[in-house]
């Protein structure tokens, strides 16, 4: 199925997951495994009255990205957050084991993130999915998968999706792609408002927003807000994976250290942006994708070979 | 309570095309997913419709009925996820959906 809303120009944030595969992957290259066909829904969701969604907000799949073979995972962040819940929590899952054991199936696995978290309904399976799909991606990583998220949708990467996101290969992340643990309400009505203010809007997208992500090194690339923008950055990261091994881990404990130590006392992104040596840190607000992705690709700390 | 409607009715030809099946809609707020199958006999054509919003079972009656005389959609299991849409989001999105068919 080709649209207007899956092809080149089309805006990744406002499209649904289905046409983020469709605009993401080769023309027609794309199979569904459990597709909604098979009404694989949620056992939870009508026990409160809730409608469920036939693919339970998540689909799954393997098709090609330039000819190169990938595995697709996408979440539906319109459909209840995009939550991680017992079925749509288990088709990732599922995914990533497949891709571990066997070495016929394509070894890069796309997850197309964009949840708030874990469904509250089901929480205690969505939980669980979560550190099940975790220990999912680094086993696969282990038998030479590469997982690469990419992150740019209505609902951001928040609570598991975040963490899931932390543990992948590689990470691209648009503008409009937030990538965080708790939430801004969460963290004020946890910590109060001297510690996080989720009613300002420009804090809030500074610190969780894509460019921050970007330049300390949350992401590995940016991604302009477009079908094209995506299949761009995907295509740059599945070139150059990290073997995961030792060297890598130290690495990535070497690189969050060395953040934690010179951010630590930061309070916002603005004085985080300073530190990098960005002279008019003002400035990156209205910068746009072009001018800032060559910003980043400058920076040391936002490139490094860890992860 | 979750409302669940039928309703079957026999469209005046086959929808052309050979597509098995299309989805299309997201299940949130006022938006709904429709999945059509190509599954019946002939001019045949069923929707079954699941939503939460309930007493609402005539509006639903009079959008499935313009939607099967606008567009004869013959052949078609056509079952829907509501997240509680407006008739005219409704009445698009079957349009939408018939089209999807259409295409192959």
């Amino acid at each position: 199925m080709e649209d207007a809303a899956t092809t080149g120009q089309a805006s990744w944030f406002q499209a649904t997951a289905r046409q983020r595969v469709a605009g993401l992957l080769d023309p027609n290259s794309f199979t569904e495994f459990l597709g909604p066909s098979e009404r694989v829904r949620s056992p939870h969701l009508h026990l409160f009255d809730l409608p469920s969604a036939f693919d339970d907000g998540v689909v799954i799949g393997r098709g090609a990205l330039d000819g190169k073979p990938v595995l697709v995972a996408a979440q539906e962040g319109q459909f209840m957050g995009g939550t991680f819940a017992e079925v749509s929590g288990a088709k990732m899952v599922g995914l990533l084991r497949a891709a571990r054991d066997h070495k016929n199936l394509p070894q890069t696995v796309l997850l197309l993130m964009d949840s708030g978290g874990v469904r509250l309904q089901e929480a205690n399976a969505g939980e669980l999915a979560v550190a099940e799909l975790m220990r999912a991606i680094v086993e696969a990583r282990c038998s030479g998968v590469a997982v690469i998220a990419l992150i740019g949708g209505r609902a951001g990467a928040f609570g598991g999706a975040g963490l899931t996101t932390a543990t992948c290969s590689r990470v691209a992340v648009s503008e409009q792609g937030r990538i965080a643990v708790s939430g801004p309400e969460v963290i004020e009505t946890n910590k109060g408002v001297e510690e996080f203010d989720a009613e300002n809007k420009a804090l809030v997208w500074s610190t969780d927003g894509g460019k921050n992500r970007r330049l300390i090194g949350g992401a590995d690339t940016f991604a302009e807000d477009s079908m094209d923008g995506f299949r761009a950055a995907a295509k740059a990261l599945m070139a150059k994976v990290p073997a995961f091994d030792l060297n890598t881990m130290q690495a990535e404990q070497e690189r969050l250290a060395t953040r934690q130590k010179r951010f630590g006392a930061c309070d916002d992104a603005v004085s985080m942006w300073r530190i990098l040596g960005i002279k008019e840190p003002e400035a990156i607000r209205d910068m746009d994708s072009k001018e800032f992705a060559a910003l980043a690709n400058s920076i040391k700390e936002a490139n490094h070979d860890a992860r | 309570m979750m409302e669940t409607l039928k309703f079957s009715h026999m469209a005046k030809r086959r929808l052309s095309g050979t597509k098995g099946q299309a989805i299309i809609g997201v299940v949130a707020s006022g938006n709904l997913e429709v999945l059509l199958e190509r599954v019946l006999p002939e001019a045949a054509c069923e929707v079954e419709i699941a939503t939460p919003l309930t007493g609402y079972g005539e509006t639903w009656k009079a959008v499935v009925a313009e939607f099967v005389e606008r567009s004869s959609p013959g052949g078609l299991r056509i079952s829907i996820n509501d997240g509680g849409a407006r008739p005219d989001t409704v009445f698009l999105r079957l349009m939408q959906g018939s089209a999807l068919m259409e295409t192959d």
